[in-house]
């Protein structure tokens, strides 16, 4: 118990970068996205915007390798991506935990996929329910929870393996404003100790410029722009919000 | 909560209770109302049956026999039709390898093969075991594909994006999400099996409840013929109640559970 903890929450793993070359995405024959180009940085936090249908779910799906591309390639380190990864975690907008698990065992569930011991996945789970605020709910079913203690689960889930890039799906869509700034900030303060890559779908371009270090805009079947939002201040944020939401 | 719990039981026990009022004041009195009841045995006249039927050791080895027959038989329909719902609802392979045998066969009355039961197996106790299995197999095959085709698929996506393949995904979304749907289809199993294995030991076998049944008739022993059939139903509610219970068990994680009603 006392030796094992530290070997997954520590080991601090590069994060992964992605490569968009002329990236198409659809369902049948309708294209949402057309021949995207993007590069997105190791262990930068890259917020995706758009209007709903602009494709931002879709080109998440296709980050994680469960949507296959109509056209064009995604590339995880310089390797084609053609299927889903440990690597590549994970976190939907609501419902994403196995309803039969409790909150201990859908936390320890990428570690059992991965074949980690028992005991040493059971101290990883502990650790990382304490690290989201989750003691004393280790034996709750996911149906006992409130919409924001789930998906600090699955905040949990996703990262408790250590992945090197996090996919987050409008994780905090379905929450009320207070327990979503709650959210907010526990994910800053998630993140700063990982170095995975954390790709962020939203529509809301508050969270968009209070978690990202880049923005972009998706719209119009296609990424409209990119804009750095590190290093400016709180007048520049303004700007840039205005910026944003010109391109929306 | 107590209270209303009393009140409910009995009003339970006082409908079972009426019933078999009913049954004594038109058996006792020989009422012929276009249906004959004067034939029919009296609830003393089926009672005092019953206790010499408990005391023979005969009446335990029926019983026993009956239950090792249909637990035999559903239990392997149990894990086959599981196995081949799961296969037809994930593989489009094996549907259509499987499906148009299974659609073809599914219509025929499991009883209806008792001929080719007898003609297939060597003793009438595989025969009577086949046709129980039979008879469980097509519900619990059915609930099953059904239930494997309702899954969400956020669960497998889940799954996935952490790093599980295929057999990850049978085993940890598949499997328990399709619990609360196979247990319907194994509730609707165990009754229609126990149709088939009591016709089974009516028309073969010697032994049995059913067997026992049909030759208290044949004997013209009619108390015996309604302890029998009293003796059929006791046995089927208890193994439904069995199924209920272990279903009510393995699904507890359903939003319904929570209030605990039934």
């Amino acid at each position: 118990m006392t030796a094992v903890a530290p070997t997954v929450r520590t080991a601090p793993v590069a994060g992964l970068g992605f490569t968009l070359e002329g990236l198409s995405l659809g369902y049948g024959r309708e294209l949402v996205v057309r021949e995207v180009d993007l590069r997105i940085v190791p262990g930068e936090v890259l917020v995706v915007v758009g209007a709903s249908g602009s494709g931002k779910s879709t080109l998440l799906r296709a980050l994680a390798g469960l949507l296959p591309p109509a056209g064009g390639v995604v590339r995880a380190d310089g390797a084609e991506v053609t299927g889903t990864s440990a690597e590549r975690a994970m976190v939907f907008q609501d419902d994403g935990l196995l309803p039969w698990r409790s909150v201990l065992r859908n936390i320890e569930l990428p570690l059992r996929i991965r074949k980690v011991g028992r005991r040493e996945r059971t101290a990883a789970a502990r650790d990382w329910i304490q690290r989201v605020g989750l003691d004393g709910a280790e034996d709750k079913l996911p149906r006992e929870l409130s919409g924001g203690m789930r998906q600090r689960v699955q905040l949990a889930r996703a990262l408790v393996a250590a992945p090197r890039a996090v996919l987050m799906d409008e994780p905090f869509g379905a929450l009320d404003a207070q327990t979503r700034a709650q959210m907010q900030r526990l994910l800053l303060d998630v993140l700063r100790d990982t170095q995975a890559t954390v790709v962020f779908v939203t529509h809301d371009v508050d969270e968009a410029l209070l978690l990202a270090d880049r923005v972009a805009v998706l719209g119009g079947h296609g990424v409209r722009a990119v804009f750095d939002v590190r290093g400016t201040g709180e007048h520049p944020h303004a700007e840039l919000r205005d910026k944003i939401l010109k391109e929306l | 909560m107590t209270r209303r719990m009393t009140r409910r039981w009995v009003l339970r026990a006082a409908s079972v209770l009426a019933a078999a009022g009913l049954w004594q004041v038109l058996t006792a009195a020989d009422v012929r109302l276009w249906l004959r009841f004067d034939r029919l045995p009296t609830l003393d006249e089926i009672a005092g049956e019953a206790v010499r039927q408990l005391a023979t050791p005969v009446f335990a080895l029926d019983l026993l026999q009956s239950l090792i027959r249909i637990l035999t038989g559903f239990g392997l329909a149990t894990i086959a039709g599981i196995v081949a719902g799961v296969a037809l609802g994930r593989s489009a392979r094996t549907r259509d390898v499987l499906l148009p045998l299974l659609e073809a066969v599914r219509p025929i009355p499991a009883i209806a093969l008792v001929p080719v039961a007898i003609l297939l197996f060597p003793t009438d106790e595989q025969g009577i075991v086949f046709i129980t299995f039979v008879a469980a197999f097509f519900p619990i095959l059915v609930s099953t594909r059904h239930a494997v085709r309702a899954l969400p698929t956020l669960w497998e996506d889940a799954v996935r994006t952490l790093g599980g393949r295929r057999l990850h995904v049978l085993w940890h979304v598949v499997l328990p999400g399709i619990l609360p749907g196979v247990f319907g289809g194994l509730s609707v199993g165990m009754g229609v099996s126990w149709i088939c294995v009591i016709s089974a030991e009516m028309i073969s076998g010697e032994f049995g409840v059913g067997y026992r049944t049909w030759q208290a008739y044949t004997l013209v022993d009619y108390p015996g013929v309604i302890v029998g059939m009293v003796t059929i139903g006791l046995l089927g509610w208890l193994t439904s109640a069995v199924v209920e219970l272990a279903g009510r068990r393995a699904t507890r994680w359903l939003p319904r559970a929570q209030g605990g009603m039934s």
